[in-house]
């Protein structure tokens, strides 16, 4: 029995690969499975090879699955550039319409199913997808009822006739693996339990996140794989009184949450590399101006264009000290999608605490790909808008407002627009405690020092160093972003054969909390970073901070595919031999 | 409580120099605050860079002085938050018509609530006298020292072809004109431009108050022009290569970006309860079930 199996289908952009997937993905989901999906796609609509993979576990996953269990081509071309992925002698479920053939030397069973034909005997084309859902359920092992189910609830508004044509489908996709005399392999599960749970992707949970919070407007345009956000917003934010403005450009879009922030709002954007880097100059404001402002950098690969639909994470740098200048800045560096969620929510906290910039650090395999969701942490979140002074105090002020005061802490509270005699000037310019335009040095190094000061505290933060078992450990992982998914798998791989690994992930990246972080891998022999970048941006800022020594091992992986389990454990695996000898 | 133009002073002395246009067109914008009683901390001004982006040391209302060019989304970000406010975006003509100018076909298109003030000196000032998108075709500076070789931005044409629903211009020398200008402005429910034609008395040795004095047609005063005719007005535009003054169009059927958008709060959003409770969570989880 399996303790998870990965499904893939694949065709071409435009023949519904993604709800089809997300039909396994859903029911799986229902039956107490844990999920997680991905896909494989091109920056084009129609035409052009594509892949959706669903896997399925009794055990909460968060990284692909190195093989394929069962293959769905809907095309010969998905035969031909998947099935060296699939398992050993592995099924193809494949439309007979199509001649699918084997490539020499494949080790797989093909099972051709009359597809297109079935589904026009059925008398609605569109369902042949279905019956290639039937199939695989009859060979994963999952009960065709649930499937049906799901249909009738998902169908029911468009009528019976197409609910019943749906489940028609599911069945005779069913009923042919299931009586196929020649079917090799039928895979089965543990069984699961339902329970309460989601399939979300990053995007997902940072938009509600960010809705929690109280955000009401955000300012984005559109770009991959960041875009999700904007349109989940949209879809929600008439309800709770809230706006999307869709800019002319990203710097548009981060002027106008900063305009937002200065007057009070919870305002954020959400972007991708090419448009992050237009954002600098504007967050370079929001820092000296000390003015919240959220915002998503969802990052992608890059530099320029790079490969819009591929995940990497090699934006840290940029997050942390892009600009010119000193811009002080928080950096939050998510790994789940829970984690999304909460970051999504706290970083309106953070934004109006301590009145600068908070980047999210997403990337595209944490922002796209769906995961089981099993508890959102919204009741226990609450809302800090931080030092705002009100009429009353600003009433009693016998001399003008002083916005910028230097305090010990490098807080200074601000009164919002529409406030009686709480007027001053926010300016990207250096300023007195006024806010007024000042080139005095003594000032100039006062100001500075201030905003930088205000953000020290932040280095201890709670939370934000989540290690895991670093404790005499051989090995202990440090990752930041979506590679805890495969980080935590391979630990527990690891820790299966007998061997002490730890893991520590970074929840933010700025400021670093270096010395958190120098604890937390306390003892481990050795220290070994993961990164999905070539130049190792996060062991580098741990240098800058002061942190590196000979322990420390670098894992980088920059060809825009997703981290694997097996390739850290291989990694770790060759570290401690490499130890022995 | 009356207000007086003395709460819309500050105590800051000018970076401008003596004999700037910039002092009309503050003096203006205060007066017209003033007449219409507006409260300072009722006013959110945005600035822009360049010596108009100065404007906000020298006024008392609530100022946000932003990054070159993204004055009008800043200032859609500030009416956007609290629509009490009202917000006045105000800069010059490099910072509107350069660097920010594709925000300010955006801005007009959307016909976002903002009131648009660019000081616009046809040169670059603070950077010491380039040409600006405004400057005369064979202005020689010392960037340009043959000639400049581009033909100028029209501001009023383009404004006015762009959909725009409010588009004045006035001098800085013509302090009632310009005040009246700016009080039209503030009472137009949507986007309203007052292009000011505001002499730089150090780099611009063409567009002189001098010049102006010669050359400009008060519309104003013109009893056959009518501004509510969108057509007439590019026509006259045109014709007197924009060397007016004067309202020049105004659209009566206005309708301002967040009126128009859906379901959008018209209380400010600082204000607002903005928790969401776990009722409201597992309503919006169900979605992803």
């Amino acid at each position: 029995m399996a303790q998870s199996l990965a499904w893939k289908i694949g065709g071409d952009q435009g023949e519904g690969i993604d709800s089809t997937g997300d039909v396994v993905g859903t029911v799986a989901s229902r039956l107490g499975y844990y999920i997680y999906g991905y896909k494989h796609f091109s920056s084009r609509i129609k035409g052009g090879h594509t892949h959706y993979t669903v896997r399925l576990s009794a055990q909460p996953v968060l990284a692909p699955e190195p093989e394929v269990h069962v293959l769905v081509a809907l095309t010969q071309e998905t035969i031909d550039r998947n099935v060296a992925g699939l398992v050993a002698g592995g099924p193809v479920i494949a439309d007979a319409a199509f001649k699918p053939q084997l490539p020499d030397g494949a080790n797989a069973q093909l099972i051709e199913i009359p597809l297109t034909q079935i589904a026009r005997a059925i008398g609605a084309p569109v369902v042949r997808n279905m019956v290639t859902v039937g199939a695989s359920a009859a060979l994963l092992g999952l009960p065709l009822e649930a499937f049906a189910k799901y249909v009738e609830e998902k169908f029911g508004r468009k009528g019976a006739v197409t609910v019943a044509q749906n489940v028609q489908a599911l069945e005779q996709g069913y009923r042919f693996v299931a009586e196929h005399p020649d079917v090799k392999t039928r895979y089965a599960l543990p069984e699961a339990t339902p329970g309460k749970r989601y399939l979300m992707t990053g995007n997902d949970t940072l938009a509600l996140g960010a809705l929690g919070a109280g955000c009401r407007l955000m300012a984005a345009y559109p770009i991959t794989p960041a875009t999700d956000i904007m349109e989940t917003l949209a879809g929600l934010f008439p309800k709770y009184g809230g706006a999307i403005c869709q800019m002319e450009d990203e710097l548009a879009a981060v002027t106008m949450v900063i305009g937002a922030g200065y007057a009070g709002a919870r305002a954020m954007t959400a972007t991708s590399g090419p448009g992050f880097s237009l954002m600098q100059e504007g967050i370079g404001l929001a820092s000296v101006a000390e003015i919240p402002a959220v915002i998503v950098d969802t990052q992608r690969v890059g530099p320029s264009t790079g490969m819009p639909t591929k995940t990497e994470q090699s934006d840290l740098m940029s997050a942390v000290f892009g600009g010119h200048g000193e811009g002080e800045r928080i950096v939050l560096t998510p790994g789940t999608a829970v984690q999304a969620f909460e970051d999504g929510y706290e970083a309106f906290n953070l934004a109006e605490r301590y009145q600068c910039p908070v980047i999210i650090l997403s990337d595209l395999g944490l922002a796209q790909w769906v995961q089981t969701v099993e508890n959102l942490p919204y009741e226990r979140l609450t809302i800090d808008r931080g030092q705002i002074v009100g009429a009353e105090e600003t009433a009693a002020l016998e001399a003008e407002f002083l916005r910028y005061r230097v305090t010990e802490d490098g807080i200074s509270p601000r009164t919002l627009p529409g406030t009686p005699k709480g007027q001053y000037l926010a300016t990207g310019v250096e300023h007195a405690q006024t806010g007024k335009v000042s080139e005095d040095p003594q000032n100039r190094a006062a100001q500075t020092e201030k905003r930088r000061r205000k953000l020290e505290p932040l280095r201890e933060r709670e939370g934000v160093v989540l290690a895991d078992g670093v404790e005499g450990a051989e090995v202990a992982v440090v990752c930041f972003g979506s590679t805890i998914g495969a980080v935590d798998e391979a630990v527990a791989d690891l820790r299966g054969r007998g061997l002490k690994v730890g893991r520590v992930q970074l929840r933010q990246a700025w400021p670093l909390p270096a010395e958190q972080l120098g604890r937390a891998l306390g003892d481990a022999r050795k220290v070994l970073f993961v990164e999905q970048n070539q130049t190792g941006e996060l062991r580098g800022l741990a240098r800058l901070q002061g942190l590196e020594d000979e322990r420390f091992a670098s894992l980088l992986k920059y060809d825009g595919t997703l981290l694997l389990p097996q390739e850290i454990v291989e990694q770790i695996l060759t570290l401690v031999l490499k130890e022995e000898v | 409580m009356e207000v007086t133009l003395q709460d819309y002073r500050t105590q800051e002395k000018s970076w401008w120099c003596p004999g700037c246009g910039d002092f009309g067109v503050l003096a203006a914008m205060q007066k017209a605050l003033v007449n219409l009683n507006i409260a300072p901390h009722e006013v959110a001004i945005v600035a822009g860079i360049g010596c108009s982006g100065k404007i906000g040391n020298y006024i008392n209302s609530y100022n946000i002085h932003v990054v070159h060019g993204r004055t009008l989304p800043s200032a859609l970000g500030v009416k956007m938050a609290n629509r009490e406010l009202l917000v006045i975006a105000a800069g010059g003509d490099g910072d509107g018509f350069a660097i920010g100018m594709n925000h300010f076909v955006h801005a007009v298109r959307r016909n976002i609530n903002v009131k648009y003030i660019v000081m616009d000196n046809h040169i670059y000032g603070l950077t010491k006298g380039q040409n600006s998108p405004t400057s005369d075709t064979g202005q020689k500076v010392k960037a340009t020292p043959h000639g400049n070789v581009e033909s100028p931005v029209r501001p009023l044409s383009l404004a006015l072809s762009a959909g725009a629903t409010f588009v004045a211009q006035g001098f800085s020398s013509n302090q009632a004109q310009l005040a009246r200008l700016i009080e039209d402005a503030i009472r137009h429910p949507g986007f309203a431009f007052v292009n000011t034609l505001s002499p730089c008395v150090t780099y611009n040795k063409i567009n002189t108050y001098d010049f102006y004095k010669q050359t400009l047609t008060n519309l104003d005063e013109d009893p056959d022009y009518r501004s509510d005719n969108r057509g007439a007005a590019i026509a006259k535009v045109l014709e007197k290569e924009e060397l007016v003054t004067g309202l020049i169009y105004r659209d009566p059927n206005s309708v301002p970006y967040e009126q128009a958008m859906p379901g959008f709060a018209e209380a400010p959003l600082a204000g607002r309860d903005i928790r969401l409770g776990s009722a409201d969570f597992e309503e919006l989880l169900e979605h992803y079930r």
